[in-house]
């Protein structure tokens, strides 16, 4: 009986030790990827290989999402401001909320699921076929070969995709808002520019490098700790995209309360 | 002595692998450790590059104790060892003549040129000329065996160690592996481990042979030594009977 009641509470305490557990083989993941920085001989040639995979390859997906949002955004701002608001406020809701919110972590959560399960699942695949103790054996520092290019691509890139995103975003909502909202190109604009702050734009880039560096070291993170054969690939891969996913929405929270 | 292994205790959780193993490897020979699937085998064979720490004991290098060894010091004993993985553990991503140059990447005094002809030189060592380009999807189990020969000798190592080159192969491929072990002993000079449980092979490529069981070492010495023990643990195991094990206890 009592062990029943305390289920819950030995639930929580094992959960807690895992979770402080992982967080701290995290941080001990990226301090020796920091160390491995001096390695340049190793890293600075994948790099531009690794920034075409993390963001060249993510922009069709990260563009499709913000064109579709940015046109659901003008239809919703206009249904809701009907007769109450002037319709040029349309600018104001597609500007601002594909700039402070859902460009960065629309972007983020599409790319978590691209780039976090890819590099989770390569990681993990090279785990499981021993390729990561043959770079030992080469006499590559692992972390510099891998994890390095990966979180640096991940922070240079990111923030590039959802810059491109929020102006696919708000051009696709400009457009709905002539086609099919009667508004001009000046009232959009008008609205657009009304409450606009440079700030807003630092706000979104400083989100996305956040995202770009959390989804690429947890995807590193759950790839180099990768256990057991297909199974734990995918385990890893899931676990990648899931945890990354739900750390961009609380590290989204914490942007928007400490810098708004 | 190139390699020796003195008390090697090793356990991963509750499963104590290695209990106090010992052996040791002259310069210039090939010795074999044989012993079942999950006797430690591998486990043993990644302390000798520093894959994995002693929980007690040594592994000693040419005199160097591999775990006491610093990151810089460790990656100029990697460059002394190749390492031949047991399903070659190539780099899907890069082709053949790539994953044989990646070692020598990591050489300052080697170009690019010399690159290049010393890839030519390792695929042809292991009769995988012209196959330079294709990725490693592409090779069957035995050209992959050989493709990370190549890549193991790339460097030019005074130490080849070979985890089961010879698992999952057709007889005529491990007996082109087994020649492939000797010539690169002989053409190279190098000191090889090989780990095995293929018996065949271990008599074809062995100059002593130890067995691991039960975490210790049951036995060391000579390919006859071997044939004539009377030891029913190892003679349990060269001859495939069991049986042999349960009438000694």
């Amino acid at each position: 009986m009592t062990r029943v009641l305390l289920a819950p509470f030995t639930l929580l305490g094992q959960g807690s030790v895992r979770l402080m557990s992982g967080l701290g083989s995290w941080g001990r993941l990226v301090g020796d990827s920091i160390r491995a920085l001096r390695h340049l001989d190793v890293w600075v040639p994948l790099l531009v290989g690794q920034m075409r995979r993390v963001g060249a390859d993510s922009v069709p997906i990260a563009l499709f999402i913000a064109m579709f949002t940015g046109i659901v955004l003008a239809l919703q701002a206009s249904y809701t401001f009907t007769g109450a608001i002037p319709l040029y406020f349309v600018g104001v809701l597609v500007g601002k909320t594909m700039m402070l919110e859902l460009g960065p972590v629309l972007t983020g959560l599409a790319l978590s699921g691209r780039v976090g399960a890819n590099i989770s699942a390569e990681l993990g695949t090279m785990r499981v076929t021993e390729q990561i103790d043959a770079l030992e054996t080469l006499a590559y520092p692992p972390l510099a070969y891998l994890v390095v290019p990966r979180v640096l691509a991940g922070i240079v890139m990111f923030p590039l995709v959802t810059a491109l995103a929020i102006a696919v975003g708000i051009t696709s909502g400009w457009l709905t808002s002539l086609a099919l909202l009667d508004m001009t190109t000046h009232e959009f604009v008008r609205g657009l520019t009304l409450f606009f702050e440079t700030f807003d734009v630092w706000f979104a880039l400083i989100k996305a490098t956040s995202f770009g560096f959390v989804v690429t070291s947890i995807g590193c993170y759950f790839g180099f700790h990768t256990r057991g054969g297909a199974e734990g690939v995918g385990r890893s891969t899931t676990r990648a995209v899931v945890v990354s996913s739900m750390v961009i929405l609380v590290l989204d929270a914490f942007w928007a309360v400490t810098l708004l | 002595m190139s390699i020796v292994i003195r008390d090697l205790h090793k356990a991963f959780g509750t499963k104590e692998v290695l209990r106090g193993f010992s052996v040791e490897a002259t310069e210039g020979e090939t010795l074999v450790i044989l012993g079942q699937s999950g006797s430690g085998k591998s486990v043993t064979l990644k302390h000798v590059v520093g894959l994995l720490e002693p929980d007690q004991g040594l592994v000693e290098v040419d005199g160097l104790e591999v775990s006491t060894l610093s990151r810089e010091e460790l990656y100029d004993l990697r460059r002394r060892a190749g390492y031949v993985f047991q399903f070659a553990a190539l780099f899907d991503s890069l082709t053949v003549a790539e994953n044989v140059g990646m070692g020598l990447r990591r050489m300052k005094d080697v170009g690019e040129e010399e690159r290049r002809s010393r890839v030519e030189e390792c695929l042809a060592l292991v009769d995988l000329d012209g196959f330079g380009d294709r990725m490693p999807a592409e090779l069957s189990g035995g050209q992959r065996k050989r493709a990370g020969i190549a890549r193991a000798i790339a460097t030019r190592p005074k130490y080849l160690l070979y985890d089961e080159p010879t698992t999952g192969l057709d007889p005529i491929t491990r007996a082109v592996i087994d020649r492939l072990i000797n010539r690169m002993k002989e053409e190279l000079g190098v000191t090889g481990l090989v780990i095995t449980h293929d018996m065949e092979s271990a008599f074809r490529v062995a100059d002593s042979i130890a067995m691991l069981y039960e975490g210790t070492c049951r036995f060391h010495g000579t390919v006859d030594e071997i044939r004539d023990t009377d030891d029913p643990v190892v003679r349990a195991f060269i001859e495939g009977r069991p049986e042999l094990i349960e009438e000694a206890l």
